[in-house]
């Protein structure tokens, strides 16, 4: 049967599809732009590049946040890097290269015409934040400097300290607010998006709650871009912020767009790990640590030892053991499990015994403490503050957590949804990263899409789609906007006796316990029963206070936390049929000694999901991945 | 466990609670008993607002976020405090071990004619952003870029850029300055644009127009007390107000300069 689903790469080979595409592409012409309004919901790297960039060409651009400003959008927390492939070093990197180490970090299962588009414009990605004053980290003479990231053997990793989101995104966020004064961008912050509206196929607005007000408000436009972020926080416990939520993407789900591979996750390897029941969030210790920190775990199970009296024939330096040409820098996926392994078979360390320590011992015995200061001081302060602990002097202590996800709403190569006029970018789609993603990929992807992918193919469909006039009072408007507001009076009529949390937290739990690092038939098939029951439970039984028409966090919560728990039932699904293990995604049935074991013969394909409705189960979709110039093959670091 | 000490503590604490921006607010006390010491700041409020919810009152609202002192959201005043008693530390980063038991905390929000209180410990700092699209940028549009090695830029330079850049737009040095000035905010970004050569040709212009802006949302002046950047969790330098004042004065020169010249 043919896939309904059309990818619409362009024909040619890989390195041309793009420019090609670009000059096939249908312009608007400048007088005509400023008739067409585009919404951008959120301004994290990929919303706030791609309100810049369409408002300079001059098309009225809609921004909306939850946040109280764009700049606090979660973009601003990625520490490490941005990958580029400038090759500066000489170091035998290019955009091949760039391009080859993505995909088969993707454990092959991204599309090869995207990931290629990627890392071609990552190269214009550093040359515009640098014109825009974004400060990068420079060497003494005056050029910019690049440090190595997981999964790459060459170093095109362009930082700024630990903060590198941070700049990057404030680069952004200026850009944006430029058009603000120009009254090209129309800023509505505090606003959070709770449904799309599609009139006649066509995505033609949203509804949102005014997060002051409590004010259902409806927008409309001429195309409107998603750019929501992911939904590491289905785990409860994971490195994003607290609001970033699944909730904007989950409503164009139900409206139509098909979520594609929902169940790839990333679990980072090095984060601070859990402290206790009351912990809100995990917090992320960059990647950039592993080129000089050295994973260790004791050879000996239990061994209570402070980390200073086990001499280092004591020590298992597993990563460097399992992977010798790698070593420490191994991707995410990968040193992930391996740290899992460590624990799982009584090596863990600390007080809880699941953690794994990362030691500069070395690195600082080698480069002198100044040095090491200057790569990651602000990171070993942070580390500090929260765990009381010095790790100048004691190793720190790590363990994999929620951070990122690599499925996301399935977009082709212009990024539209299956919903024409319905963009999706960054974090939000499923695109580029396959199954793991790399390290310092994210914020090149995230403003890739938003600086140089969007601006062209939004313009070619409004140049190429018939878009009649509408208007907020339409009919599918008011249908959307009673359908929102229903569903906050039925939540606050519950007053039920389970706070919020209670219930996320519960998911949280079910969902890495069955869902996490390992994943098995039997796992997600209890994980399929308990989620309805926690559904029921939730919509019978949650408590929230206060009123709906004004500043209320825990209704916010209440709307974000009933769509993670129907999206979490998908991921078990969808993780339950890939009987495969491919990237992040391990099917503890599907192995080789603990590597993954892929099944390209019958799993070399995106799985989009169609909704059909609250009483019938999602449709699987696939889209079939061909690899004509990165070949499949065993993915190995050794 | 991380810090491991496993000691709770029993605090009270004075909440300033208001309902909304046209409403008086007081201070509310509660007891905090059995706090976590390994506990965040904000993780003791998330627990007492649990037990609110579940006593049908309302929860304290407060703006957080990232909870990794990175994105600028929270913030507060905490025993007259901004942010706590901590160096360079947002609340978020703050922890319980910090506090002694049997202590009283109390906890008031950004006080500023510009940053009017929503509700409870949460204000409105949107004038934050319009200084920044009064000229907090450099004018390049999208595609526009050569190289980024094409200008090498010294690394003093660089690294003073980046350091100025840092500022997350918390608040905390309006909050803390009895002026209630915007001073250390504006200058943070006037000079990470000014010192790099990419932002060097509009300097006069985005000066004239952040101050400008400023002055508009009621901030108030600077008489250099220096609280400012004492409070800022991100340690932006006091400097950076020295240099924004000689961007000012520049770009006074100039137009005076250009005024003399025409009429030549």
């Amino acid at each position: 049967m043919a896939s309904i689903l059309d990818s619409k790469i362009p024909g040619g080979p890989i390195e041309s599809k793009w420019q090609n595409h670009k000059f096939d592409m249908k312009l608007v012409n400048p007088a005509n732009k400023r008739k067409h309004t585009v919404i951008v919901v959120g301004t994290g790297l990929a919303g706030a590049s791609a309100a810049a960039s369409l408002g300079e060409l001059g098309y009225k651009v809609k921004s909306f946040c939850v946040h109280e400003s764009p700049r606090r959008a979660h973009s601003v927390a990625a520490q490490g890097g941005i990958n580029a492939a400038k090759n500066y070093k000489n170091d035998g990197d290019s955009v091949y290269r760039l391009f080859y180490d993505t995909v088969k970090g993707g454990d092959f299962r991204a599309r090869e015409a995207n990931v290629f588009r990627l890392a071609q414009v990552s190269t214009q990605i550093i040359d515009h934040c640098v014109a825009q004053g974004v400060p990068l980290a420079r060497e003494y003479g005056g050029l910019l400097s690049n440090r190595s990231f997981g999964g790459a053997q060459v170093s095109r990793t362009f930082y700024a300290r630990g903060q590198t989101g941070q700049q990057l995104l404030l680069g952004a966020y200026s850009a944006m607010m430029r058009q603000v004064d120009k009254k090209q961008v129309d800023l509505y912050a505090r606003r959070e998006m709770l449904d799309l509206v599609v009139v006649n196929g066509k995505a033609r607005g949203i509804i949102v709650r005014n997060l002051l007000t409590g004010a259902i408000e409806s927008h409309e436009a001429d195309a409107v871009v998603l750019a929501t972020g992911g939904y590491s926080n289905v785990f409860f416990l994971s490195t994003n912020a607290m609001a970033c939520a699944v909730t904007a993407g989950w409503k164009a789900h139900k409206r139509g767009a098909f979520f594609a591979n929902p169940c790839f996750t990333q679990i980072h390897p090095t984060c601070i790990p859990v402290s206790g029941e009351l912990q809100s969030k995990l917090t992320l210790m960059s990647e950039s640590l592993r080129n000089d920190g050295r994973v260790w775990v004791p050879k000996e199970k239990g061994d209570k030892r402070h980390p200073s009296q086990i001499p280092d024939d004591e020590r298992d330096y597993y990563l460097e053991r399992v992977y010798p040409s790698f070593g420490n820098l191994a991707p995410r996926d990968v040193a992930s499990r391996q740290a899992k392994y460590a624990v799982d078979s009584g090596r863990g360390v600390g007080p809880t015994g699941v953690a794994v320590y990362l030691d500069f011992r070395d690195a600082i015995a080698r480069l002198g403490k100044p040095a090491i200061a200057e790569k990651y001081g602000n990171l070993f302060e942070m580390y500090e503050k929260i765990t009381g602990e010095n790790p100048y002097e004691i190793p720190m202590r790590m363990y994999p957590a929620p951070h990122y996800t690599m499925g996301g709403l399935w977009v082709d190569y212009d990024l539209q949804s299956t919903i024409p006029g319905l963009f999706v970018a960054g974090e939000a789609n499923f695109s580029d990263h396959g199954a793991n993603r790399l390290g310092a990929s994210a914020l090149m992807q995230g403003l890739a899409d938003g600086y140089f992918v969007i601006p062209n193919t939004i313009s070619n469909y409004i140049a190429s789609t018939k878009i009649e006039p509408v208007a907020t009072t339409n009919d599918a408007f008011k249908a959307a906007e009673d359908a929102v507001k229903t569903q906050i009076v039925r939540m606050m009529m519950i007053k039920g006796n389970r706070t919020v949390d209670s219930f996320h937290k519960e998911l949280g739990r079910i969902m890495w316990d069955e869902c996490g690092m390992g994943r098995s038939d039997a796992g997600l098939k209890k994980a399929l029963e308990l989620i309805p029951k926690l559904k029921d439970e939730f919509w019978n039984n949650v408590k929230i206070t206060g009123e709906a028409n004004y500043v209320n966090p825990e209704l916010e919560k209440a709307g974000r936390v009933a769509d993670f728990i129907e999206l979490g039932e998908l991921m078990c699904r969808d993780a339950l049929e890939r009987k495969e293990s491919c990237g992040g995604h391990f099917r503890e049935e599907y192995q080789n000694d603990g590597e993954a074991k892929r099944d390209d013969e019958n799993f070399c394909h995106v799985a989009a999901w169609e909704y059909n409705g609250d009483k019938k189960p999602q449709t699987r979709h696939k889209e079939e991945l061909t690899f004509e110039n990165v070949h499949l093959a065993t993915r190995s670091y050794k | 466990m991380s810090g491991g000490s496993g000691k709770n503590l029993n605090l009270k604490l004075k909440v300033w609670r208001q309902k909304g921006p046209k409403d008086s607010g007081a201070f509310v006390e509660y007891d905090a008993p059995k706090v976590s010491e390994d506990s965040s700041f904000l993780e003791m409020l998330d627990q007492i607002n649990d037990r609110l919810v579940l006593k049908n009152e309302e929860p304290i609202s407060f703006d957080h976020d990232c909870r990794e002192g990175i994105c600028g959201s929270c913030g507060f005043m905490i025993n007259g405090n901004a942010h706590g008693p901590m160096k360079n530390t947002t609340v978020c980063q703050l922890h319980m071990r910090n506090f002694k038991d049997g202590e009283t905390i109390l906890m008031e929000p950004w006080r500023a004619t510009a940053f009017p209180v929503i509700k409870d410990l949460m204000v409105d700092r949107s004038a934050f952003d319009r200084i920044i699209s009064a000229g907090g940028y450099i004018s390049v549009d999208t595609g526009n870029a050569a190289d980024a090695n094409a200008t090498p830029i010294p690394k003093p330079d660089a690294d003073a850029a980046f350091s100025a850049a840092t500022c997350i737009g918390c608040g905390a040095c309006v909050a803390s300055c009895k002026n209630a000035s915007a001073m250390l905010f504006t200058s943070a970004k006037v000079s990470h644009l000014a010192l790099l050569p990419q932002g060097k040709v509009e300097r006069h212009e985005r000066v004239d127009h952040m101050v400008a802006q400023m002055d508009a949302e009621g901030f108030g002046a600077c008489t250099s007390t220096g609280t400012c950047s004492a409070s800022c969790p991100k340690g932006i330098s006091l400097a950076n107000i020295a240099m924004m004042n000689r961007e000012l004065l520049a770009s006074a020169v100039m137009k005076r300069e250009a005024a003399a010249g025409d009429g030549i």
